[in-house]
């Protein structure tokens, strides 16, 4: 696949070179629903104090993985360790947050009693009013859950993750259903999480975010890791892992363009009247496109030089088509 | 948004177990208080039949009646907010995953059950409160003796048919499990030995004509309830305590 192979692989001892057992190690998990594998051989590995997005299509894995780590489900094969504790445990319940996907609230509930009752759960808990204030649901206090918004529920979700002050928290689809305030609120907190030397993992299917918050990316497909680096390791190959991207007429030949082009570099209508020069992009090989583009008789628009996105890698390695 | 340095830095621990329970067991009984459709089942019916099983010679019951009626009423009581409330109340928090979340937080497992029937026993007293006044109201008698008695029956009735509640909410579809639980109740309270003694037999050997017939002997005659009515009681709460421990499921 050319990508980097996992920074850190199978069969490395489980501490961190600060000799503090490692945030969550996963290896060899199998996982399956009936005649169907949901998690087909895992490796997972995170530091401590590092932020970690598992990223994949729908039904990846991404929640059986986490729940497992969560100790809410129960596995077929590997071994899972958190905070260098087996998956389960009670001794981890009260140092772990967690933020299951949708859910988490009585019916009738109010947002200020079930914080509270969360929190009388926790040593040292953060004040329940400050919190809620700052998920911004202040304002929707005598609202049973019910009645809240899908957007309202997620936060008061992840109120519950954070209250009793964990060591590491599970955020399992964190953004879903959030309007973009919400959404940016919610990165704002996951840096501030870190920054505080708090383990955060959490699952996403939105390359912004893990571009945005992740120290490590690890990209799941059908159970299994399908790459894994930081946001900025998977995106580039090397120095001359780059595009050219532009808009002209539909079917141009491109054949006198890639012989004007030094060689190594490689020209493809990627979609339909979009053109895309991929390799060493320097300013003698943009001057060569516009120089062709004035030869063909048309404007190139939108041209736009950049490293492979996020979505790029994924979508490459995960493939373009809907699952069900 | 901007937050101070320090503002999560990690500080894990339990809380404290009392704490714990008391918090959890307001917030049960607040939300069965606040929750129109329970304050129906375990107050309003209850009160209604009470005062129609009172007034009402229609319906054939032992002298003296209003006691008679009290004693039945007690007992369709706890078996309205220990069984069927406790048992939608279950299949509902379990769809909304509120025991997913709850066992995710350091609240240990026992407490997550003791809390529930710490909240549902709130609400017996509560219930009993009020049909009780009501049924001296309409001039029933209490002998002292019986009293303790009814505490005890009480307690007992709301563990019985709370593990019975939790058998069925804790493992069928939220839906079904509405069905069912006002099925069943009003079985019980028809043909059940609570509203009507039944002549057949084996009615005795239910949770509900055992409970109505020990609150009888407390709060009609003021004495001990027979040894067998508690049997039965106890019977069938161990064995849906020990089965639901084995079916109930977090979501």
């Amino acid at each position: 696949m050319g990508l980097p192979p996992p920074p850190l692989a199978l069969g490395l001892p489980s501490v961190s070179p600060n000799s503090q057992p490692l945030a969550v190690e996963v290896s060899g998990l199998v996982k399956r629903y009936g005649s169907k594998t949901a998690v087909d051989g895992l490796d997972l590995v995170q530091e401590r104090g590092t932020v970690l997005a598992l990223l994949g299509p729908n039904g990846a894995g991404k929640t059986s993985t986490v729940e497992i780590c969560e100790g809410f489900r129960g596995y077929d094969a590997g071994s899972v360790r958190v905070l260098g504790l087996p998956a389960g445990s009670p001794a981890l319940r009260p140092r772990i947050g967690v933020m299951p996907q949708g859910g988490g609230g009585y019916p009738g509930v109010r947002a200020d009693e079930m914080l509270n009752l969360v929190a009388s759960c926790a040593a040292n808990p953060l004040d329940v009013g400050w919190l809620l204030d700052v998920l911004g649901l202040g304002g929707v206090l005598r609202t049973p859950y019910k009645r809240l918004s899908g957007g309202q529920q997620q936060r008061l979700s992840l109120a519950c993750a954070l209250v009793g002050r964990p060591e590491l928290v599970f955020l399992d689809e964190p953004t879903a259903g959030m309007d973009p305030q919400a959404r940016r609120l919610v990165w704002d907190l996951v840096e501030a999480l870190k920054s505080d030397g708090v383990t955060v993992l959490l699952t996403t299917h939105l390359m912004d975010e893990a571009e945005a918050l992740a120290d490590h990316v690890v990209i799941i497909d059908q159970g299994q890791v399908v790459a894994s680096g930081s946001p900025v390791e998977l995106t580039t190959h090397g120095p001359d892992d780059q595009q050219l991207r532009f808009r002209a007429r539909a079917g141009l030949d491109t054949s006198l363009l890639t012989a004007a082009l030094p060689e190594g570099l490689r020209v493809r209508e990627a979609s339909r009247g979009t053109y895309l020069v991929e390799g060493l992009i320097d300013p003698q090989v943009v001057s060569t496109v516009t120089a062709w583009c004035a030869q063909q008789g048309v404007l190139a628009e939108e041209l736009h030089v950049a490293k492979r996105s996020l979505e790029d890698v994924f979508l490459e390695l995960t493939g373009r088509e809907l699952r069900s | 948004m901007t937050f101070a340095p320090g503002t999560f830095t990690p500080a894990p621990g339990r809380g404290r177990l009392g704490r714990m329970l008391f918090v959890h067991a307001r917030t049960e009984a607040m939300l069965t208080l606040r929750n129109g459709e329970q304050i129906l089942l375990t107050v309003l019916i209850p009160l209604a039949l009470l005062v129609a099983l009172s007034l009402m010679t229609v319906i054939p019951l032992p002298a003296p009646r209003v006691g008679s009626a009290a004693a039945r009423i007690f007992a369709l009581a706890i078996i309205s907010s220990a069984f069927t409330g406790q048992a939608i109340a279950l299949g509902f928090d379990r769809r909304y995953g509120v025991l997913k979340r709850l066992a995710a937080s350091a609240m240990p497992r026992w407490l997550l059950v003791a809390g529930r029937v710490s909240g549902a026993l709130a609400v017996v007293v509560v219930q009993l409160v009020i049909l009780g006044v009501t049924a001296l109201v309409l001039g029933w008698r209490l002998p002292l003796s019986g009293l303790p008695w009814l505490l005890v029956l009480s307690v007992l009735g709301t563990l019985s048919f709370g593990a019975l509640g939790v058998l069925l909410g804790g493992s069928l579809r939220a839906e079904i499990v509405l069905a069912l639980a006002n099925i069943v109740w009003f079985l019980l309270l028809m043909v059940g030995g609570v509203a009507l003694t039944m002549p057949v037999g084996f009615v005795d050997l239910l949770p509900s004509a055992a409970l109505a017939k020990a609150m009888e002997a407390a709060v009609v005659h003021g004495t001990a309830p027979g040894l067998g009515p508690v049997l039965v009681l106890i019977g069938w709460g161990v064995a849906a305590g020990v089965l639901a421990t084995r079916t109930t499921k977090l979501t």
